[in-house]
């Protein structure tokens, strides 16, 4: 096979648990973002714009949708004769077999899909960030450093700095050490998860982790630790701009909502940069002549009859008349029916809120008590679920 | 699978589309917000389970292959058949534009042989409607019919309009008796909806025949003059079909999507029709921006505005802009406080600040594609 310059390893496998009954049946890669995307739309098309033709997308907990939804890799442009989009699953390889145990031990069992390519670099992303990056920029970095891995970093505000893993640099970028949410931060360059290594350097730390008992098989963890301290090259590439980990509910809401506006937080309709979705042949969306839809986004096959306002209406999504929607995200072809209102609220795929319905209402005694843990104010309608007539669902609780 | 082949005859004349098509074919059209006339022949087709496609280019077809690629969009990127555009090309016996639809076909005898399937669906390219043709082709057959074709009624119709309108008479027993092109006075209401079936050999034998003894016109040369030596039978569809064929049409039948019941009709969800995929964001409405009774397709960004009317991918309508009943074409910016109304604009139009455009709803005015106003 044809030698490859860089090829890109997309992490998938993530369950999402923290996005609740949204991920009862696809992995948070394959949830829908954005009015017609799915987060996995962004490092694909990532990869893609950045001239990356050979993308192994590592999945292992509920992979169907995504499976289904990347196929050949056509809408991406990565059905290639020399590369693609490759769908890897764990396997059973003689008597032996196991799943995933790590961020590290998926790329290790993986090594014959890269070998195959000999690249001299290899991308490590994840597939639970919305972002628009060009990882050629940061190639051409690694290389003009002459690191052994790369990390793309972000200046997260200080007071945050605790949660996520940091890098101490020096004034040439040089990692001098990574701390997995430290207590106290001496940095405020935060790991984006996006990671450039020299597949020479790298493949023996892969072999010699999988041989080490107490390791977690964690890139952050355990690898680039483990490089640090044997005095590998490593630096920090800074990225300048969005980026959302969407791994909440309410990233999830949030995310959705900066893309409105004229000028949004997070701006899609940059033609030099295209996200890529597959289209599910649908007409343009139909506003009915008493509509109201204000300050939202509106996707094909939409048709609405009722009052929009502050939200995001994915491909085919049915708002009923009199119907009024606020602060929400109505999922593929959920159908909000006549006369309900939906309040800061995510619809699920296909839900279906019945006539007269109410998501997001103030509770009342006879509602009890219910967790919000993962929720907070946005309430949730699971993908499929009917909610019967006239149902009062109070705000923060999670319908399946 | 069908064992049919399609062969879309899209070199009709530009009849009275005026601007739409001076620099594009009937099929490549832009119609309902999103698609090219030409999207509605190939989904039809592929819905059927036809996958061998011939388009039979003539003039002005750059936009058209421009649309079509490598077929992909139809599921037509096929290894056996799939997509075949057929552009005129010069021979010792050719001299590379089509004297009529009887010469373009003949100068495309060998795709036609090539084409393993039994039957062919021949149709031309300005008559939009959603269907699957499985029925047509078995009826085709149980009826021993040399030709089937798609008629549906037409009610009272603008004779300013008439173009290819091809007018069909039967016997109690359902064979086509008598077919008028263009009558000053209809004796009938069955019109065909230029879609006609039959055996592969059969319009090989028509087609070298008509060739033969200098005759041009598949319709007039071919089918009128066989009515009473072959046995031509009529297949009713009874679903919505556009005649785009005339700018007044072109514009009414944009705005009939307006209507659910019409809209339903062209895209059921069962037999979805497929296009360019353009890869746009989501319509995006900021500010005070409006739309009510209109289709608005993605990529679109509302600012102002938008009432009755179709907006095409990629249109901006500025703050403090009004569109009322017009057709908005791809990537075309209204600018601020600016007033349409029964406009069309061709894709690409600027309109500047302040400007007040209007037609009227009997004779839209269309601004032709690029234009600056």
């Amino acid at each position: 096979m044809p030698k490859k310059k860089m090829i890109a390893m997309l992490l998938a496998g993530g369950q999402g648990s923290r996005l609740g009954v949204l991920t009862k049946s696809m992995a948070k890669p394959a949830v829908p973002f954005g009015g017609k995307y799915r987060i996995i739309d962004f490092p694909l098309s990532n990869c893609v714009n950045s001239d990356i033709d050979t993308v192994g997308v590592l999945t292992q907990y509920e992979p169907l949708a995504l499976n289904a939804y990347l196929g050949s890799g056509q809408p991406w442009d990565l059905d290639r004769m020399n590369g693609g989009v490759f769908v890897l699953p764990p396997y059973v390889s003689g008597s032996s077999g196991r799943w995933y145990s790590g961020t590290a031990n998926a790329i290790y069992q993986n090594i014959p899909f890269i070998d195959q390519y000999d690249p001299e670099y290899v991308l490590i992303l994840s597939g639970d960030h919305i972002y628009k990056m060009d990882y050629s920029k940061m190639l051409a970095y690694h290389v003009k450093k002459k690191a052994d891995a790369t990390i793309a970093v972000l200046t997260v505000p200080m007071e945050e700095a605790s949660r996520f893993g940091i890098m101490n640099t020096d004034g040439e970028g040089r990692i001098l050490e990574f701390e997995e949410k430290p207590k106290e931060p001496k940095s405020n360059k935060a790991s984006m998860g996006i990671y450039i290594f020299n597949w020479r350097i790298l493949r023996p730390y892969l072999v010699a982790d999988e041989d080490d008992k107490n390791s977690d098989h964690d890139f952050g963890k355990n690898i680039i630790p483990k490089l640090i301290s044997s005095g590998a090259e490593l630096y920090a590439w800074d990225f300048k701009g969005y980026w959302k980990d969407v791994g909440t509910l309410g990233s999830l809401w949030e995310a959705n909502m900066d893309l409105l506006g004229s000028k949004p937080e997070f701006r899609l309709s940059d033609k030099e940069w295209r996200i890529y979705s597959k289209s599910p042949a649908m007409p343009p969306h139909y506003l009915g002549a008493d509509s109201k839809v204000k300050n939202s986004i509106v996707s094909e096959g939409c048709v609405v009859y009722g009052e929009v306002e502050k939200s995001v209406l994915f491909t085919g999504a049915h708002i009923g008349k009199g119907a009024v929607v606020r602060d929400s995200i109505v999922m593929p072809n959920a159908v909000v029916g006549e006369g309900a209102v939906v309040s800061k609220a995510i619809i699920g795929e296909g839900a279906v809120i019945s006539k007269g319905a109410v998501i997001g209402c103030e509770p009342t005694p006879e509602d009890g008590t219910y967790d919000t843990k993962l929720t907070g104010d946005i309430t949730l309608v699971a993908n499929t679920v009917t909610v019967p007539e006239g149902r009062r669902v109070p705000v923060g609780m999670i319908v399946k | 699978m069908e064992n049919a082949f399609g062969l879309i005859y899209t070199g009709d004349a530009s009849m009275q589309l005026r601007e739409l098509t001076f620099s594009r074919s009937v099929a490549a059209v832009p119609f309902g917000g999103r698609y090219r006339t030409i999207d509605f022949m190939l989904s039809d087709l592929v819905n059927t389970g036809i996958y061998n496609v011939g388009i039979i280019a003539q003039k002005n077809y750059h936009s058209l292959m421009d649309h079509l690629e490598s077929g992909k969009e139809w599921d037509l990127h096929r290894k056996r058949d799939g997509l075949f555009v057929l552009p005129p090309f010069v021979t010792h016996d050719n001299t590379g534009v089509y004297k009529g639809t009887v010469d373009a076909i003949r100068s495309c005898m060998g795709y036609i042989r090539r084409a393993s399937q039994k039957y062919v669906i021949l149709m031309g390219s300005h008559t939009i409607y959603n269907t699957t043709y499985n029925e047509m082709i078995a009826e085709h057959i149980a009826s021993g019919a040399d030709i089937t074709i798609m008629y549906n009624r037409v009610g009272d119709y603008d004779m300013s309009e008439q173009f290819d309108d091809l007018r069909i008479a039967f016997d109690e027993d359902g064979r086509v008796t008598d077919l008028a092109l263009n009558p000053v006075r209809p004796a009938t209401e069955f019109a065909s909806c230029d879609a006609f079936v039959m055996e592969k050999t059969t319009l090989e034998y028509l087609v070298e025949d008509a060739y033969a003894h200098a005759l041009n016109d598949f319709t007039s040369d071919v089918l009128i003059k066989n009515v009473k030596n072959l046995n031509i039978r009529g297949w009713e569809f009874k679903g919505y079909v556009a005649r785009i064929n005339s700018l007044g049409s072109y514009y009414r039948h944009n705005m009939a999507l307006l209507d659910k019941d019409v809209s339903k009709e062209l895209f059921s969800s069962g037999h979805p029709i497929y296009t360019k995929i353009k890869d746009e964001f989501p319509a995006s409405y900021v500010g005070e921006g409006q739309a009510v009774n209109s289709i608005v397709a993605d990529g679109c960004m509302i600012e102002g505005r938008v009432e009755n009317s179709v907006l095409f991918r990629g249109v901006h309508v500025a703050p403090g802009a009004v569109v009322r009943n017009s057709i908005i074409m791809q990537g075309s910016e209204i600018g601020e406080n600016s007033s349409l109304d029964n406009m069309i604009l061709d894709k690409n139009v600027t309109v500047g600040v302040e400007r007040t455009l209007s037609g009227h709803g009997s004779y839209p005015v269309i601004i032709r594609k690029g234009s600056k106003v």
